[in-house]
């Protein structure tokens, strides 16, 4: 193992990292452009310059690997010098129309002009105009005057996905990004361009215009898209309401996490939030047509409850739901004595298939943790049972039963045949319109929770706006159903439920929010798991 | 207080005096100026509105949006007033432009002028000189406060004040406004 002393303190790094990396370890920042570490080194934007003992010349720190006994300075009049001719380089043909970029507030071209700009700009002549506000794709917009060809997407394209619809083509300053003749930037996983884009260049079409980026809160929180669970952050605009059109959730960013997705984030997941700030929204609760204060409907429930017997009571949780919900779920259920549970419901056709990537068929976030807390149930037993006039009370959520891979006449048959069906969820559906009693429930970006995915790691999400209406997390509306029933809630924070969840349901010993952290931790038993090699990386399956 | 100034009668005629003084002295020196004695100036009152004092050409008056050639608004909604201004007080919604060159405007440029304290932070942080506060109208009152809120097309038809800070454009009168 290399050791080696950066800017006066020593490091020891594993064989084979490189300088930026060994700096970043020290806490000290090379600025650099084209070198990302999810991609292969290609030095173009020569920015991270850093100087060495005993080597005549600065060199890049991307493509130096550490070695034993090196001595590297990064920050000597030498290697400022450098970088601020380098970023007089990369701003020759760039237009500076900050204004109008939707990149400016986290664009490196305006943090390290900032840092080791050339003030007083010496180019004189015409700048080179390029293509402007070309969409790539149905989600990347390129804007060429802005690119520094840095090559991060063109990269991309070839060894994360495989598919290598982006090239830079022309030569000298006349060069500039686009695509490949015929093709269009259309894989899954186009909107990560936009993240490892280091300038304006590619922007993200969905959240142009929308809100300045300074506007934005973030919190960290995990993907609902599939069974994975991506670890992404959630950028929302509370600060001004009137920007685009109300939308609370503003975008998802994929955050690094090595064992589940690295730097990657697919686009069915990175564009699925619609539904949160959606008018189908379910704001408060209802009874038949009218809407009622919650603790009226909550009443309503307590009494169909109780006056069914335990037999004629069917429950149908979802896959949607979090751990600290479907715990307080099995808490009501064993209270009362329910053994009708069920919380798998096929997916109507054509079935969602998983890609090649991250991806997974299972398009709901805790099919795992649903698994590992409800005991096994069938819904479609459940739902000829209610057809047979067996069940009084059904209780939904979140599924719309009537769009599964059921028939739809059968289920509607079963569904009127309910005395009481009560769908709690966050969106109006197809389902909760037969309901009589609706329950607000809030989304995955109004509350704190955990998923487990589908290898078994439990993953925190956490609340980054306030509840619409009266909607309350699943956890929360039971504990307050279980709380006349006899049985005292598990606490008023989900964090209090998971600790409870934790010394029931065995596969969760020994877990608590604080060992969960950032990066997640994995259930009792299943193995550890690392993120997925990329297509574009693995060798191609013999023809 | 003097001992002579406790007696009422002799400070109300000190009074009386001060201010005949002053009424005649005017009058003298008015008649005088309308006889064509152009140097004897009186106290003067301003027949405001008719007549306006001189304003100081820094003066921070209603704001205007500037125009294109084309009558469409030099603004970019690039939100930097919005972001700038302490008052809160101005809401942007931007959109595509048709033009690549150009990319982006206001569809909405809101001024809550009910709000604006006047410090005139967004004319200077406009990267594009789109905002300015040179109408020279000040008088933009309003008997409810929607009426304060004055839209992208009511602000980019107005124009700057003359050389003598005149305003140019009709002030503005809100709808909710009789009289």
């Amino acid at each position: 193992m290399p050791r080696l002393t950066i800017d006066g303190k020593e490091i020891e790094v594993e064989a084979g990292t490189n300088l930026i990396e060994a700096a970043r370890r020290l806490g000290i920042e090379v600025p650099h452009y084209c070198y990302h570490p999810g991609l292969s080194i290609a030095g173009q934007c020569r920015l991270c310059m850093v100087d060495i003992e005993k080597t005549p010349r600065p060199s890049i720190a991307c493509n130096t690997p550490a070695a034993d006994g090196m001595v590297v300075h990064t920050q000597t009049e030498r290697v400022k010098d450098m970088r601020r001719s380098m970023m007089e380089f990369h701003l020759i043909n760039h237009p500076l129309d900050c204004p109008v970029c939707d990149q400016a507030g986290e664009c490196w071209l305006q943090i390290y002009y900032m840092q080791h700009g050339l003030y007083d700009p010496r180019m004189l002549d015409e700048k080179v105009h390029k293509p402007k506000a070309v969409p790539l794709g149905p989600h990347v917009m390129l804007d060429a005057e802005r690119c520094i060809l840095c090559s991060r997407c063109v990269r991309f394209c070839d060894e994360i996905t495989g598919t290598g619809e982006l090239g830079i083509f022309g030569r000298g300053d006349h060069s500039e990004i686009g695509l490949f003749p015929g093709q269009d930037l259309e894989n899954n996983y186009s909107g990560n361009v936009v993240d490892i884009c280091p300038v304006g260049a590619l922007t993200d079409r969905d959240f142009r215009f929308r809100v300045r980026v300074w506007y934005l809160d973030t919190t960290k929180s995990i993907c609902p898209g599939c069974a994975r669970g991506c670890n992404v952050e959630v950028h929302v605009n509370r600060k001004r309401p009137h920007h685009a059109e109300g939308r609370r959730v503003a975008r998802l960013k994929p955050r690094f996490n090595d064992a589940v997705n690295a730097w990657w984030i697919c686009d069915v997941g990175r564009y699925g939030f619609d539904a949160v700030d959606d008018p189908s929204r379910i704001r408060f609760a209802r009874r038949g047509d009218a809407e009622v204060e919650l603790d009226e409907a909550l009443n309503a429930l307590l009494d169909a409850l109780r006056r069914h017997t335990p037999a004629e009571i069917a429950i149908l949780a979802s896959p949607d739901l979090a751990n600290e919900d479907l715990f307080a779920l099995r808490r009501l259920t064993e209270t009362l004595g329910i053994r009708q549970v069920a919380f798998g419901v096929p997916p109507a056709a054509p079935t969602p298939a998983a890609d090649d990537f991250l991806l997974r068929a299972d398009r709901h976030p805790n099919t795992r943790g649903a698994e590992t807390i409800l005991p096994a149930g069938d819904a479609a037993a459940i739902l000829a049972a209610a057809r047979a006039g067996r069940v009084k009370v059904l209780w939904v959520f979140q599924h719309d039963l009537l769009a599964a891979g059921w028939s739809a006449a059968e289920t509607r048959q079963a569904l009127e045949r309910v005395d009481t069906l009560v769908f709690s969820g966050t969106n109006d559906n197809a389902t909760s319109a037969l309901a009589t009693l609706v329950l607000p429930l809030a989304a995955w970006v109004e509350r704190d929770g955990t998923f487990t995915n589908f290898l078994g790691r439990v993953q925190r999400f956490r609340a980054a706006v306030e509840p619409l209406g009266e909607a309350l997390a699943a956890w929360d509306l039971l504990g307050r159903l279980l709380g006349p029933l006899g049985v005292p809630p598990a606490g008023a924070r989900a964090e209090l439920w998971f600790r409870e969840l934790a010394t029931t349901v065995s596969a969760f010993a020994g877990l608590t929010y604080q060992s969960i952290g950032d990066g997640g931790a994995m259930l009792a038993g299943a193995p550890p798991t690392t993120a997925p090699e990329p297509p574009g990386r693995r060798a191609p399956a013999p023809a | 207080m003097k001992t002579g100034q406790r007696f009422y009668l002799r400070e109300v005629l000190a009074g009386l005096v001060l201010t005949g003084h002053h009424f005649f002295a005017n009058m003298g020196k008015h008649i005088a100026h309308a006889l064509g004695r152009k140097d004897a100036r009186g106290a003067v009152t301003i027949q405001y509105p008719e007549e306006r004092r001189p304003y100081s050409p820094r003066l921070r008056s209603l704001h205007r949006l500037v125009r294109r050639e084309d009558g469409s608004p030099r603004c970019v909604a690039c939100m930097m007033c919005e972001t700038v201004c302490p008052a809160r007080c101005i809401y942007i919604v931007a959109d595509e432009h048709p033009n690549p060159e150009i990319e982006k405007m206001p569809s909405r440029f809101d001024i809550d002028l009910g709000k604006c304290v006047f410090c005139g932070f967004c004319v200077e942080a406009c990267p594009e000189d789109a905002i300015r506060m040179d109408t020279g109208i000040l008088e933009f009152s309003s008997y409810s406060r929607l009426g304060m809120i004055y839209t992208k097309e009511m602000l980019l038809a107005l124009e700057p004040a003359g050389p003598d800070g005149v305003p140019r454009s009709p002030v503005p009168i809100p709808a909710d406004r009789t009289v």
